[in-house]
């Protein structure tokens, strides 16, 4: 079981509010990633659900108990930090073994606990190491390993990826993600990569200065985002967002189209631009195209490749179906 | 510093303070071995001939060098043993965020900066005096017998001065040593479910194992050979209850003015302190490869 609900929590440091009174909900299960800015409190938010940092205000309740004034150790949550803060003096296996050590359970059973998760980490020819002996991987998985052995009802990762390197991430959000679908636990996670957030959560909590922005699935995200914040912060390359009389013309005062929603044509379309900078990534071209529409560069995805110049003139017709409207408040408008 | 002859010019650079280093430890030190195999006594001057190991035979069969041995690792280990728990407990508190910080850090260095005679002799007189000390005139107060420290525990006695001395070289070392302690460490012992004595166990105590090395390596060596803290408080005694090996070849060849004695006994501390060097040394080499 592992279903965590936040009622009006608030957090401050001396008078700066760091997590305005929200309210969430966690089912038991799920992958919730909380995603946002740095600074937007949702380490903070991730550090008061494990009890690291004391709640200013409202209550956090673990499988329907009042967890609020529970030291960490007794909520049965497990965190994996994202320096992974692995004991160096100890071996991995003393590592992975230290919280059961820690519950006192026999030596028969720790060793039976540690072997089990060994093995699902593919750690087993490494127990005997020390944690500086290992790769950024490697160690990656002994602070997993040992989150692991609790058995814990969550799971908190704190950025664990961000120390990784480019090729590395990729496989480790795989094996995150199938750990999670193997072991059926929920899962908290959090990080400041969007890719991240929208290629492994069930839920995605998007956060700015302490307010829950929008919760949703990423498809939902992705498709309806809730206000100006969200619609930039989730897809890659950013939505483009446009002002002006463009955006009275669709009775909105700002609208947004994603560079992959919009048509690029040498003929004719809806707004006449010159290409500026392309990206070639082979199966994609960005482009950067400056139009009279929008202050800065429109992006546009197109596939392959299409041949355009630098400095072409060419014409974008965004698909109306694809077109967010947003008011003067930022806000979505149905 | 890669081809040859810049290789060559770096050498000769370095030449003179080499050659000046070595000749500051190798005069005195084939001096003191040379006296030490001569009957050089200033009272009788009759001559300064070879006698051989005779110097050494004597200083080892006198009954005050086996007292003076036991005396010196009592000092040094009990003074190990105060600074290190002592300086862990200042560490761990100064680790804590508190009103004026800044000041109580320096105050707790301060008595690093007092010279060792002035220490020995504030704590022999202002503290440890029967009569005028503070200790005594506290005992006095409460109706006790007030307690003669130079006279009835002289080498407990020094050894609280010269803890009381190192205390904080032990504190600042062991407090830096604290402050690089990854918390995230801590909160993750802390989620394992370790109470704070755990923690301290598991997590800070082996942290600091490299730390409390270099401090017991670096103490060794200076307390292997106090001497002016015994000098202006016991002068050795009573009897040879405070003689240390140091203050020994002292007696030897300043009070005794039996210099081929007094170098006989320093070579032997040499030969002890080496042994002691290495042996630290070693012990050190493992820890701080790890």
């Amino acid at each position: 079981m592992g279903q965590i609900q936040l009622n009006h929590v608030s957090k401050s440091f001396g008078s700066v509010e760091v997590i305005r009174p929200l309210d969430l909900s966690i089912e038991d299960g799920e992958f919730v990633v909380f995603v946002g800015p740095s600074g937007c409190g949702k380490s903070t938010l991730l550090r008061l659900i494990a009890g690291l940092e004391d709640v200013t205000d409202g209550e956090i309740m673990i499988d329907g108990k009042d967890a609020t004034g529970i030291v960490p150790a007794k909520r049965g949550l497990a965190m994996v930090f994202q320096s992974y803060a692995l004991y160096p003096h100890m071996s991995v296996r003393k590592n992975i073994a230290f919280p059961l050590r820690m519950a006192g359970l026999d030596k028969a059973e720790q060793d039976r606990r540690v072997n089990d998760a060994a093995r699902v980490l593919n750690l087993t020819d490494y127990l005997d190491r020390r944690p500086g002996q290992l790769s950024g991987g490697q160690r990656q998985r002994v602070a997993i390993g040992r989150a692991i052995v609790r058995e814990p009802a969550a799971f908190l990762f704190d950025e664990p990826l961000s120390n990784l390197d480019a090729a590395l991430r990729v496989g480790m959000r795989l094996e995150i993600s199938e750990l999670h679908k193997r072991l059926a636990t929920t899962m908290i996670y959090v990080t400041h990569d969007q890719v991240e957030a929208m290629t492994m959560a069930d839920k995605i909590v998007v956060l700015q200065a302490g307010v829950i922005e929008q919760v949703g699935s990423p498809l939902e995200l992705y498709r309806r985002p809730r206000n100006i914040f969200v619609a930039g912060f989730i897809g890659s390359p950013k939505m483009n967002l446009i002002g002006g009389p463009e955006a009275d013309r669709h009775k909105a005062v700002t609208i947004g189209i994603r560079p992959e929603h919009i048509e690029i044509s040498e003929e004719a379309g809806a707004w006449e631009g010159t290409v500026g900078v392309s990206e070639h990534l082979g199966s994609d071209t960005f482009f950067h195209i400056q139009t009279a529409v929008a202050n800065g560069p429109i992006t546009v995805r197109a596939q392959g490749e299409l041949g355009l110049q630098y400095g072409q003139t060419v014409y974008l017709s965004p698909r109306a179906e694809h077109l967010h409207r947003f008011d003067s408040k930022g806000l979505r408008i149905q | 510093m890669a081809t040859k002859a810049s290789r060559a010019a770096a050498r000769m650079m370095i030449a003179p303070s080499v050659i000046l280093l070595l000749a500051w430890m190798i005069v005195p030190l084939s001096l003191t071995i040379y006296f030490s195999f001569l009957r050089y006594n200033l009272i009788t001057p009759t001559g300064n001939p070879f006698v051989g190991w005779e110097n050494y035979y004597w200083f080892v069969t006198d009954p005050s060098f086996q007292a003076a041995m036991l005396n010196t690792l009592m000092l040094v280990g009990g003074v190990l043993l105060i600074t290190v728990a002592g300086g862990i407990m200042f560490a761990l508190l100064l680790d804590r965020p508190m009103f004026g910080q800044g000041i109580i850090r320096i105050m707790v260095i301060a008595p690093f900066f007092v010279m060792p005679t002035v220490s020995a002799l504030v704590w022999k007189n202002m503290f440890m005096n029967p009569v005028n000390g503070m200790f005594g005139q506290i005992a006095t107060s409460l109706g006790f017998q007030p307690i003669d420290f130079m006279g009835q525990i002289p080498l407990l006695s020094i050894i609280l001065i010269v803890s009381w001395m190192w205390l904080p070289f032990a504190t600042l070392i062991l407090f830096t040593a604290m402050q690089s302690l990854d918390q995230e460490q801590l909160e993750a012992a802390e989620m394992d479910g370790a109470g704070s004595f755990s923690r301290f166990v598991f997590i800070v105590l082996p942290h600091l194992a490299r730390a409390i090395t270099v401090v017991i390596l670096i103490q060794t060596i200076f307390h292997l050979s106090i001497f002016a803290e015994i000098l202006v408080t016991t002068n050795g005694g009573p009897g040879t209850a405070s003689t240390n090996l140091t203050y020994l070849i002292y007696v030897s060849s300043l009070l005794q003015f039996d210099v081929g004695l007094g170098s006989a006994g320093g070579v032997i501390a040499i030969i002890l302190a080496n042994i002691v060097a290495i042996f630290l040394m070693r012990m050190i080499g493992k820890n701080l490869d790890a």
